[in-house]
């Protein structure tokens, strides 16, 4: 269900026009940072190394967009004096761009450690498969990322309730290479390399889960941080 | 105790709005004015609709909304301000610690001294700074002798954060004070006859924002002694000063919250479109 748009309909049209900004800044820094994601999930199922340099070296546009909003929203702050739904958005904006800044991260991370593996003359398939990770993380994120731009809180709700599996998998993938590293002690290196790169896939769907809840927070005001999901519902509904 | 009165804007009754009674923490337990299904009419219109609301004790209640909301009105029939308006007529129960103010027995001179009001401009008796606030001691009988009256006049000014700034020039008109300082001796001399309530009409709006500033710090020092109802258009201020937060609209009372809750979200849509400036 789309919400009303919290942005139209101030007296003040400039006022308008200057969160509609924001608002677009948002999502072309979330667009970057899905490209940044799906490409490093790319680069380490395909040991593709032209995919995880570009990777790797696409972070500091993530970073410098990070300050230009953050710098939007002081403004605002400053000169508006935002309050209720309008405090609410650029409250949930300065947190979600953080959290993009931060899987922006995780993406180089994982570029960095493709290229690693390529050097050492190996592929992560060698240790365990990604694949499924991947999807769901990339999947997850795209989700939250549309339920941001929608403004919607159910939308938000369900992509919250998916990131279990991410966790799920991660385990599982853990336990996976584990197995390996002690089967036989000279994989570690790059086992190891391989567990951090689903390490930085399950941060993403921590970060991507985050952003629903600011979502959740900018819809509702409620703040549904740090509490299990049936909690999160109630207090979605008022109970 | 002030002769001042405005004509309060009225609204027009048949521009209705969709209203199904307040929404929010209009009732407190520890209510020191209790005001039931007021309806206030000046002639033939109404200014105010059912409103029912409670002000606790020692708190600052804010009274928001946009122009010709009531807000005023409402204010001022809390210590029959609206008496001096004689096509003014207020209906329901409006009750000063159980007491009925428009009740035979209640006397309004009386009433205005245990509910003091400041208002939107300065309005200091064309007299000194002293006899200003020492006026409503004198014809309230409140000092025995000139020593004591003294002493009110001067904590009134301490209180109200002004005697060191006239404590050598006393004898001086209060009318050549500035404009923040009036101010601050109409709160001195509202203060001087010992209200329990003191109702603020826009007291901050003809001053500057470092009187404001004044002056918003001076309430939230006299919220340790006095209730205070406050109407103000800036919501900032309302922000700043008030725990609890009202919105008129249209002559109803839309919603009352904590100050915190109405500021980062509110219930109702109406109040949501007036604090974000929504209004066209």
């Amino acid at each position: 269900m789309d919400q009303e748009s919290p942005i139209g309909g101030h007296i003040s049209r400039r006022f308008d026009s200057e969160l509609e900004d924001i608002r677009n800044h948002v999502l072309a820094m979330g667009g970057l940072v899905e490209t940044q994601v799906n490409s490093g999930i790319q680069a380490l199922l395909e040991s593709n190394s032209e995919v995880a340099r570009q990777v790797a070296e696409g972070d500091h546009v993530v970073n410098s967009m990070e300050v230009k909003i953050d710098e939007m929203c002081v403004q605002i702050l400053a000169r508006r004096q935002p309050a209720a739904t309008d405090l609410r958005l650029i409250i949930a904006i300065i947190k979600t761009i953080t959290d993009l800044e931060r899987i922006g991260d995780q993406a180089e991370k994982l570029g960095q450690f493709e290229l690693e593996l390529i050097d050492e003359g190996s592929t992560s398939t060698d240790y365990a498969k990604l694949e499924h990770l991947g999807n769901l993380v990339s999947k997850l994120l795209h989700n939250a990322l549309d339920a941001f731009a929608r403004v919607d809180d159910q939308a938000a709700l369900k992509t919250i309730k998916k990131d279990t599996k991410i966790d799920n998998e991660y385990e599982a993938l853990m336990r996976q290479l584990i197995t390996v590293m002690m089967e036989d002690p000279r994989t570690i290196k790059n086992a190891l390399r391989v567990a951090w790169c689903a390490r930085a896939l399950e941060r993403i769907g921590d970060h991507a889960t985050n952003i629903c809840e600011y979502v959740l927070y900018l819809v509702h005001g409620k703040d549904v941080r740090h509490i299990d999901y049936k909690d999160m519902k109630n207090q979605i509904r008022g109970k | 105790m002030t002769t001042l009165h405005e004509t309060a804007p009225v609204i027009d009754a048949h521009q209705d709005i969709q209203f199904d009674g307040t929404i929010g923490e209009n009732l407190v337990e520890n209510a020191k004015f209790s005001t039931r299904n007021v309806n206030v009419f000046y002639g033939e219109k109404q200014a105010i609709f059912d409103a029912s609301l409670d002000i606790a004790e020692n708190e600052v209640i804010a009274l928001i909304g946009p122009s010709g909301c009531g807000k005023s009105t409402y204010l001022r029939s809390l210590n029959r301000m609206n008496d001096t308006i004689p096509i003014c007529r207020v209906e329901g129960e409006l009750k000063l610690d159980g007491e009925n103010i428009y009740g035979k027995s209640m006397d309004p001179v009386l009433l205005r001294a245990r509910v003091g009001m400041v208002f939107q401009k300065p309005n200091p008796f064309p007299k000194s700074i002293y006899d200003n606030v020492a006026y409503g001691p004198r014809i309230h009988g409140l000092a025995r002798n000139s020593s004591e009256l003294d002493e009110i006049v001067e904590t009134s000014l301490q209180k109200a954060g002004l005697f060191k700034e006239v404590k050598d020039r006393l004898d001086a008109p209060g009318t050549g004070l500035s404009g923040g300082q009036q101010q601050r001796l109409c709160i001195a001399r509202t203060i001087a006859v010992s209200p329990e309530v003191i109702l603020m009409d826009e007291p901050a709006s003809a001053l500057d924002p470092i009187a404001t500033a004044t002056i918003e710090e001076l309430i939230d020092e006299l919220r340790e002694n006095f209730t205070i109802a406050i109407v103000t258009h800036s919501m900032q201020q309302a922000a700043r000063v008030s725990q609890r937060t009202a919105y008129f609209h249209l002559g109803r009372l839309i919603e009352v919250g904590q100050t915190n809750q109405i500021f980062t979200n509110p219930r109702h849509q109406l109040t949501e479109n007036y604090i974000t400036g929504k209004f066209g």
